[in-house]
């Protein structure tokens, strides 16, 4: 116990109970079912939030491919769902049986070599860790070792998101192109579409969040965590202090990866369908705004921002869809500009000094008197700080050319 | 197959891959200045491309109804209009935005996509969700046929010489104008170039707003070979930032290079196989490359 101590303050697992309690007691009593499987879809893009506040605010490494992972994961589990969807019986109107419908219908008579592992359910639990892993393994690892960072990190996940995107639209019968895999029904005979199997689902999400919450917290408070912030923000002092630095960034993108792989698969359990038009260029970038209304630096904040942008996004674009467009770009704009911390951000500045002023008389409870840790500490960082001016030399980042 | 028509098929490939060159290089250089100048993402570039290609349509259907006879010239005056409320807009968005940014490149990023995000609404809601295309005048029409068998679009020449038209201005301008020299001093040391007396916000505000007018240009020129939409920008945005990246940003020569070289990648493998996969090759091609030269092709020689 003592050593969870030293890991998890006081203040860490009251922000992680408080959300606790909201997705696990508050949402599931407060709404229907059809609502509460929204917001399931939704913690599942909390995932990619999560894993994105570890690269991105720990790390500070933007990747704009997130989506690629994501859309990894979940095809690794949708693959599965359609094979066991579409057995010899209930596809048997089709001129091959047995294979899934869309491959039917571009003329393929036979299951491609690659789909025949996601017969089985492990094969697919692990491809949906693992080969997010190995891609952002491969990336990382070649773009880290050159020491290429910064803007052309983003650029080239971009295009990775771009690759992947015009890949699998392209190549129809083996993808199932711009409609996805669709009409998933039952996970090893377990009927995944109706309510009880949504409930089911929903708190397993809940569960597997707020444990990939502890991991990422777990991963921050270990040295490696202070080493990736010393990263952030003066990477060659750590590289002169000896460290390798672009191993830390492969880990972190890759943990990253492995967090979206899981989201997506979350995702494909709980929609019941997958598509390319979760994986493109537009979604990979709402992902990363997720994290940045939320907080780059708040593991919790990051789900919040996942659940609040994405309400704002049903609600608007089921009441007034002219209008959301414009409150995307104003909330955009506005993060960058006004909130660089986000709603993490705001509540560390504003609400908390007041709750620790009424505290104060009763209790003081050591953790939060001592000079928080340079991670949650509210002044931000000296990187994201828009009063302490740095070289301008750094602004094209670690990348080639910074001439 | 006679020898004439393998000629002749060598001949209009190599022109649609001439033709893809220069779309690519025309996309790329608005934001070679921005992007490989100055080190600002602009994700909205895209946007102010299909600005300059609804100031064209604008102008098309106002010359239609009030100045019909005006119509096979009034495409000059489109594209100059074209280039100034590109420019102008770009003006505006460096002072509002940009210039809060230039410490934060990441940040750049977010802010000029929802900046882009906001634009495309605006289209839509000032021009519909509907694909626009303007009246294109005549002589922009058809095709040269020199001899049977090969024919060879107008409207693709036109962007040819266009693009050749503000390649050469861009050069002359960075090269051999104050202006140019202030750009390059300030992207060399900034901190020397302010204290030798350089004015480099206002370097800076220029240097994105005549990146946006060129941009602007881009997306005049587009409206000859296709139509626009609300969304339309955002279908260049990657292709154009991995030409500059792909030529080595801080290099003008590099970027026309690497436009050549994806271009000719690109239609050459759309011969053999279909577009996507032409498509999904050449972006693989260019990001494996990048992986192992990261500096792009043409590198500027400066000790990191």
């Amino acid at each position: 116990m003592t050593r969870l101590r030293t890991w998890l303050t006081s203040s860490d697992l009251a922000g992680i109970a408080v959300l606790a309690l909201v997705i696990v007691v508050v949402l599931p009593l407060s709404l229907d079912i059809f609502r509460l499987n929204l917001v399931g879809k939704y913690l599942s893009y909390a995932f990619v939030a999560v894993g994105l506040v570890m690269l991105w605010g720990y790390g500070g490494i933007l990747s704009l491919g997130q989506g690629v992972f994501f859309g990894l994961g979940g095809y690794a589990m949708a693959m599965f769902l359609k094979l066991e969807a579409s057995d010899p019986e209930s596809t048997k109107i089709q001129s091959t049986p047995g294979i899934p419908d869309f491959m039917d219908w571009n003329q393929l008579t036979q299951l491609p070599i690659w789909w025949e592992p996601f017969r089985h359910l492990p094969v697919a639990l692990i491809a949906m860790l693992v080969v997010p892993a190995i891609l952002a393994f491969i990336v990382g690892f070649a773009m880290f070792k050159r020491r290429v960072g910064g803007v052309y990190f983003a650029i080239i996940t971009q295009a990775v998101a771009l690759v992947l995107t015009v890949l699998i639209i392209g190549q129809q019968g083996y993808t199932g192109g711009v409609n996805g895999i669709t009409d998933l029904k039952t996970m090893l005979g377990w009927d995944i579409r109706n309510d009880s199997a949504k409930y089911i689902l929903y708190f397993a999400t809940c569960a597997l969040l707020i444990g990939a919450i502890f991991l990422c917290r777990w991963v921050q408070k270990t040295k490696l965590g202070t080493l990736l912030l010393a990263m952030r923000d003066k990477e060659d002092r750590v590289r002169f202090s000896g460290y390798d630095v672009a191993n830390f960034k492969v880990f972190v993108f890759c943990l990253a990866a492995m967090l979206c792989g899981l989201g997506g698969a979350l995702f494909v359990l709980q929609v019941g369908f997958m598509s390319a038009s979760f994986v493109g260029i537009v979604p990979s970038i709402e992902m990363v705004i997720y994290a940045a209304v939320g907080g780059r630096m708040s593991l919790v904040g990051a789900v919040y921002g996942a659940l609040l942008v994405n309400f704002g996004k049903t609600f608007f674009s089921e009441s007034f869809p002219q209008l959301w467009l414009f409150l995307m770009a104003a909330l955009f704009i506005g993060v960058v500009m006004a909130f660089p911390n986000g709603l993490a951000g705001l509540y560390n500045d504003y609400v908390k000094p007041r709750l620790l002023r009424k505290r104060e008389p009763h209790s003081k409870p050591p953790e939060e008197q001592k000079p928080l840790p340079a991670a949650s500490a509210h002044p931000p960082p000296v990187g994201w700080n828009p009063s302490v001016p740095r070289p301008r030399t750094d602004a094209k980042g670690v990348g080639p050319a910074a001439a | 197959m006679t020898a004439a028509e393998i000629t002749n098929i060598v001949m209009m490939q190599g022109f649609a891959g001439l033709s893809l060159f220069s779309v690519l290089l025309l996309m790329g250089l608005g934001l070679a200045i921005i992007f490989g100048q100055m080190g600002v993402i602009n994700m909205a570039h895209g946007e102010f491309m299909t600005i300059g290609a609804y100031t064209i349509f604008l102008c098309s259907s106002l010359t239609q109804s009030y100045a019909p006879g005006f119509m096979p010239y009034y495409f000059f005056f489109a594209i100059i209009a074209a280039f100034i409320l590109a420019f102008a807009f770009g003006w505006l968005a460096e002072w509002a935005l940009i210039r809060h940014l230039y410490r934060r490149p990441l940040d750049t990023l977010l802010a000029t996509w929802g900046l882009s995000l906001g634009m495309q609404q605006a289209f839509r809601s000032t021009f519909g969700a509907k694909e626009v295309s303007p009246t294109v005048p005549d002589w922009l029409l058809g095709s040269w046929m020199p001899h049977e068998g090969l024919d060879i679009p107008i409207n693709g020449m036109f962007v040819m010489g266009l693009t050749l038209l503000v390649t050469g201005g861009v050069f002359l301008m960075l090269y051999r104008s104050r202006w140019g020299l202030r750009v390059r001093a300030t992207v060399a040391n900034r901190t020397m170039a302010n204290a030798i007396g350089i004015n480099t916000r206002k370097t800076d505000r220029m240097t994105f707003a005549i990146g946006c007018g060129i941009a602007g240009v881009a997306g005049a020129a587009f409206t000859t070979i296709g139509s626009t939409g609300p969304t339309s920008g955002s279908l260049y945005i990657v292709d154009a930032f991995l030409v500059v990246t792909f030529g080595g940003a801080a290099s003008l020569l590099g970027t026309v290079a690497s436009a050549f070289g994806i271009a000719q990648t690109q239609s050459v493998s759309e011969f053999f196989m279909t577009g996507s996969m032409a498509k999904v090759l050449t972006l693989l091609l260019i990001i494996s490359i990048l992986m192992i030269r990261p500096q792009g092709l043409f590198a500027a020689k400066v000790r990191r």
